[in-house]
């Protein structure tokens, strides 16, 4: 793919310059990485500056509920293969964080760039992204993130008539409905174990069926896709029906669905998904994430869970019983302020395991934890949690704020 | 009351009406059953399956817009929830649930939806920004129950007509969004709320209550509600001194 070389305007490197400057002082000021209020700034002086850092590279972006993060990372690094990259690898994923991402990579080949769900469709209009990777999409901070199947609609929209070729995951019906208007679509079999936000056909209303993994509605007839990537078992499956072995630091299954992914996005631009894969193997820890830190000569594994379907898979990676486990959750501004989500979680999955409670809503989940008939302790701190927590390394499971403050204190 | 032997407790239209952590009030009803030792059949309808008639306690969620319209218009072709009723079942709901028991609400296409009329309320759509955040108020002292915690997340507007009581009066939150401090509605048997929470899981005591009506007994045996008590002093506290 040919990449534009008209050289940026007076007014744009001014307002390039202008954010790096703003992001300078928000550092110093330690007010985090200063990536947002850059951004900002220069989207002040420039208001179409998005556009124009991105028509100098190749725009790959990635969206979904869950994941997106550490498949942004996955994509980037595959990616690497073939060019530099420029990527918003620390999350900053709307407008303004990732006006001043791009600003940092003048040389760069590829952006890869992670986007809000809210934000898709107008980051896809600013961007002419040439690929667009969507994971999945399930119930989110309902307090005010509306509706899931509103922001598919925004999707669909959004995605009418683009030119991105669009790699999407077959087996979420929200992501297949809001993908199939765009003209070109490389379906890929990535899995969804949370289906609660799939039961209702996204097109007509009707009552999805899903005798297996071949969804349908009968209604209407809108099915799933046959994909053309698939994920199985520990295997990549590629077009030609080659089968290229995961091999991940990342745990779980859910990793392995965003680096099957990542695969076929590679693969879009030209790099085999052996390459791809082998080079994946190098992402450790995104963000904290995933991240095994030492504490009060403790191991504990940090994990992220936001969402009643993040929960899910996490349930599904962490070491069997009697691993103690630490559930941290708070319901701040960044979290939903609501907890009622926790009664969508199905806690039995932790059966057998010690379990401690922390975070600003312990009591909400004390009562979640009691009525699914498990034995818990409740904490007040982190370092109450592992004290207690009997001997093995620790699974320490938080919502966004709660990781947050965990990450914080562990000094990590 | 009880058929045979088992409680049964059906919760409807989980594919359309549990997108708020609604579910719980099943869990929790279910849970304090077996606490007291009663054998509980949990029935999960979706909307592609008839309401049983022969439930002693329903359950009714919050949902997302369209699938309200949806489920409103499957119950009333269904017809099983309104046969329940006039069977003496006893029904509780929340949110979209509440507005689909009532005779009408404004549905997703900015229509006037006919709901189930089991409850004598009327839904309209507010103006404004949503009522979204902690409640706390009375529950009507006729019900004899401790104050109500809960959490709110709607636009709807409900009006109560003459044979529906105001389920509890707010002293802070939004409620039935009239202005007149009203908060949900009940008669008899059928209850409606836009309590989020879930409510059950703020006020274990309306779940009991739903089970003494189910059950047609004036008391149960107590339960160890100390992880409830704990959360509702919080959410009391949170409610009531804002930071
Ligand atoms: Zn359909």
């Amino acid at each position: 793919m040919d990449g534009n070389t008209e050289p940026l305007s007076p007014r744009a490197k001014l307002a390039v310059t202008a954010g790096k400057a703003a992001a300078a002082v928000s550092r110093a000021a330690g007010r985090g990485s200063g990536s947002v209020i850059g951004g900002k700034v220069a989207l002040r002086l420039d208001p179409d500056l998005l556009g124009r850092l991105a028509q100098h590279l190749d725009v790959i972006l990635v969206s979904a509920t869950n994941g997106k993060t550490t498949t942004t990372r996955l994509i980037a690094e595959a990616l690497r293969a073939a060019g530099p990259v420029v990527s918003n690898a620390l999350g900053a994923n709307m407008p303004a964080g990732i006006t001043s991402a791009l600003a940092g990579g003048s040389d760069a080949r590829f952006g890869v760039i992670e986007v809000d769900e809210k934000y898709l469709a107008g980051v896809a209009r600013d961007t002419t992204p040439k690929a667009i990777a969507l994971l999945n999409l399930s119930r989110d901070q309902l307090d005010r993130a509306g509706e899931t199947r509103m922001l598919a609609e925004r999707w669909r929209e959004g995605l009418a008539g683009s030119k991105a070729v669009v790699i999407a995951n077959a087996d979420d019906p929200l992501v297949v409905w809001a993908a199939s208007s765009s003209p070109t679509v490389v379906w890929v079999a990535a899995g969804q174990e949370w289906k609660d936000d799939a039961w209702s056909c996204p097109s007509c209303g009707g009552v999805l069926q899903w005798p297996n993994d071949e969804w349908f509605c009968a209604d209407c007839g809108f099915r799933r896709p046959a994909p053309s990537w698939a994920l199985s078992g520990d295997y990549v499956l590629d077009p030609h029906g080659s089968a290229w072995p995961i091999h991940l630091q990342l745990p779980g299954r859910a990793n392995k669905a965003n680096a099957t992914t990542s695969a076929a996005v590679a693969a879009t631009f030209g790099v085999p998904p052996q390459v791809a894969l082998e080079r994946m193997y190098g992402v450790q820890a995104v963000a904290g994430r995933y991240d095994v830190v030492s504490f009060l000569n403790r191991e504990v594994r940090l994990l992220l869970a936001k969402n009643p379907a993040g929960w899910l898979e996490t349930f599904s990676l962490i070491d069997p019983p009697p691993t103690p486990v630490i559930l941290a959750v708070n319901a701040r501004g960044a979290d939903g302020t609501d907890t009622s989500w926790l009664w969508d979680v199905d806690y039995t999955r932790l059966a057998g395991h010690p379990i401690f409670v922390i975070g600003d809503r312990k009591l909400d989940l004390a009562v979640r934890l009691e009525v699914a008939g498990l034995q818990f302790q409740v904490c007040e701190t982190v370092d109450e949690a592992v004290q207690y927590a009997p001997p093995g390394r620790i699974e320490l499971i938080a919502n966004y704020t709660a990781f947050q403050d965990v990450r914080r204190r562990v000094g990590n | 009351m009880m058929s045979d032997n088992s409680l049964r407790l059906v919760w409807v239209y989980p594919d359309l009406l549990s997108t708020y952590g609604d579910q719980g009030n099943a869990l929790v009803v279910e849970r304090r059953a077996r606490q007291r030792g009663l054998d509980v059949t949990r029935i999960d309808v979706r909307s592609d399956q008839p309401v049983p008639t022969s439930g002693d306690i329903y359950l009714i969620g919050g949902g997302e817009d369209r699938p309200q319209r949806l489920a409103s218009e499957r119950l009333r072709r269904d017809g099983g929830l309104s046969r329940a009723a006039s069977n003496g079942a006893i029904i509780f709901s929340v949110c979209a649930g509440y507005q689909i028991l009532g005779h009408e609400f404004i549905n997703d296409l900015g229509e006037r939806e006919p709901g189930l009329g089991l409850l004598d309320v009327i839904s309209t759509r507010g103006e404004g920004d949503r009522c979204v955040g902690d409640v706390y108020g009375d529950i009507d002292q006729r019900l004899g129950l401790p104050p109500l915690t809960g959490f709110e997340n709607h636009q709807g507007i409900t009006h109560l007509g003459p044979t529906a009581r105001p389920f509890a009066r707010v002293q802070l939150g939004r409620g039935n969004g009239t202005g007149d401090g009203t908060e949900g509605a009940y008669n008899d048997t059928v209850f409606g709320t836009y309590m989020h929470g879930p409510v059950l899981a703020r006020n274990p005591q309306i779940a009991d209550l739903l089970l003494k009506l189910a059950l047609d007994v004036n008391a149960l045996p107590p339960t160890d509600d100390r992880w409830y008590e704990a959360l509702r002093t919080e959410r009391i506290a949170a409610a009531t001194q804002p930071a």
